[in-house]
């Protein structure tokens, strides 16, 4: 229900990143004790995205496992979200390794590439003539 | 500016561009950046006047606002208290809180199932937070999305009705993961439940969530019965106030040259 709440913020912060160039693809990181659904995030982005520098991005959501170690055995594993428990010998001391990421991992920008002569791109023409 | 040829590039943006070859911005920033900023504003705020923030999250319906009175009943005399509440609709709960003669601030969220920072914060204005102790942000009844929202407050309570069944936190683990105190609330009901309730398996529900999380029982309805959280918020209020009060200033025992200055 706030995933469109959490999409307008990454909009906001994509608009920002771009300096107002096209932006072709969003990575997230994303855990599931993150507390957003990831399929619902993509669907909200769709609508997000209509009229911004993002309107033909992908949205790529890079999933993250659940991870604990466990401070009695010093053991890391992958566990389900509401079982943060050892596997190995049930102790409920763990700390998170991985799994309540909610991030903004990278933005691609479609942006002309630097001339070779590390020139300004508007100098050239005027250079030439 | 156009946004083709690069001249947008300025001394102050160009950074974001230069460590990213292909056009890539590396960001790795949290999602919810700019409200977790406001509310670590709000945090400061409150700091600023001595003030403790409480965020009471539950589903509907669990007591929240029947805690706040019976809390505003026990404490009037050793805290000055306010709330904020937060609904998607009326004005119902602040008149609850205010008949009890506390300042209170409502917020109507319209269709938002949660609140953020950004509405704490224009409630804030509207409280006399000088003159307070606690200020209680009563969030909208909602088992999932108040969970991922920073508000600036110090501790989350979530309250756990008897009547919601003890497997709540195994259902909802982001948000009882989120808190620092569980309320188990309407426990003068639980004889009535026979054996839907255990506490026993609500404490191994919280357990499994990694967690060693403090479980209180409380009821707030007729002979009041909430000793257990007044306890608690006595004990949160004394531990904030003392990491607010400055350390003394350091200074060299014998500064040097004072001799010479003669004083």
């Amino acid at each position: 229900m706030h995933e469109l709440a959490v999409c307008q913020a990454l909009m906001t912060e994509v608009q920002r990143l771009s300096l107002a160039f096209p932006v072709t693809r969003v990575v997230l990181r994303i855990g599931p004790l993150s507390g957003v659904e990831p399929r619902q995030l993509q669907r909200a982005f769709e609508i997000a995205r209509a009229g911004t520098v993002a309107e033909h991005a992908q949205l790529c959501i890079e999933p993250t496992p659940v991870r604990i170690h466990c401070l009695a055995c010093d053991e890391a594993a992958d566990v389900s979200v509401n079982r943060l428990v050892c596997p190995r010998c049930g102790g409920f001391r763990t700390r998170l390794l991985s799994g309540d990421e909610l991030v903004l991992h990278s933005v691609d920008i479609d942006r002309p590439a630097p001339t070779p002569t590390g020139e300004h791109p508007c100098a050239t023409p005027a250079a030439a003539t | 500016m156009c946004n083709t040829c690069g001249c947008n590039v300025t001394a102050g943006n160009a950074h974001l561009l230069d460590r990213a070859p292909g056009g890539a911005v590396d960001v790795l920033k949290g999602l919810l950046h700019a409200n977790d900023e406001q509310a670590g504003h709000n945090r400061a705020h409150f700091d600023e006047h001595g003030v403790l923030a409480i965020n009471l999250m539950s589903s509907p319906g669990s007591g929240k606002t029947s805690l706040l009175e019976a809390t505003i009943d026990a404490l009037r005399d050793e805290f000055r208290m306010a709330v904020i509440e937060g609904d998607l609709e009326t004005e119902n709960d602040a008149r609850r809180i205010r008949a009890k003669g506390v300042p209170a601030v409502q917020i109507t969220t319209g269709t938002a199932c949660h609140l953020d920072a950004h509405l704490v914060h224009s409630a804030l204005h509207e409280l006399p937070l000088a003159g307070l102790d606690i200020v209680f942000i009563e969030n909208v009844g909602n088992l999932v999305c108040p969970a991922s929202f920073d508000l600036g407050q110090h501790y989350n309570v979530v309250l756990l009705a008897v009547t919601e069944g003890d497997d709540k936190p195994a259902k909802y683990p982001v948000m009882f993961r989120a808190a620092d105190l569980v309320l188990v609330t309407k426990t003068d009901l639980v004889d009535a439940l026979g054996d839907d309730f255990s506490l026993a398996r609500a404490r191994d529900a919280m357990r499994a969530l990694g967690r060693e999380t403090l479980v209180r029982t409380v009821h707030a309805r007729r002979d009041a019965w909430i000793g257990p959280w007044t306890d608690w918020l006595r004990q949160v209020v004394e531990m904030h106030r003392a990491t607010l009060r400055p350390a003394p200033m350091a200074r060299p025992l014998a500064p040097p040259h004072r001799a010479s200055l003669g004083s």
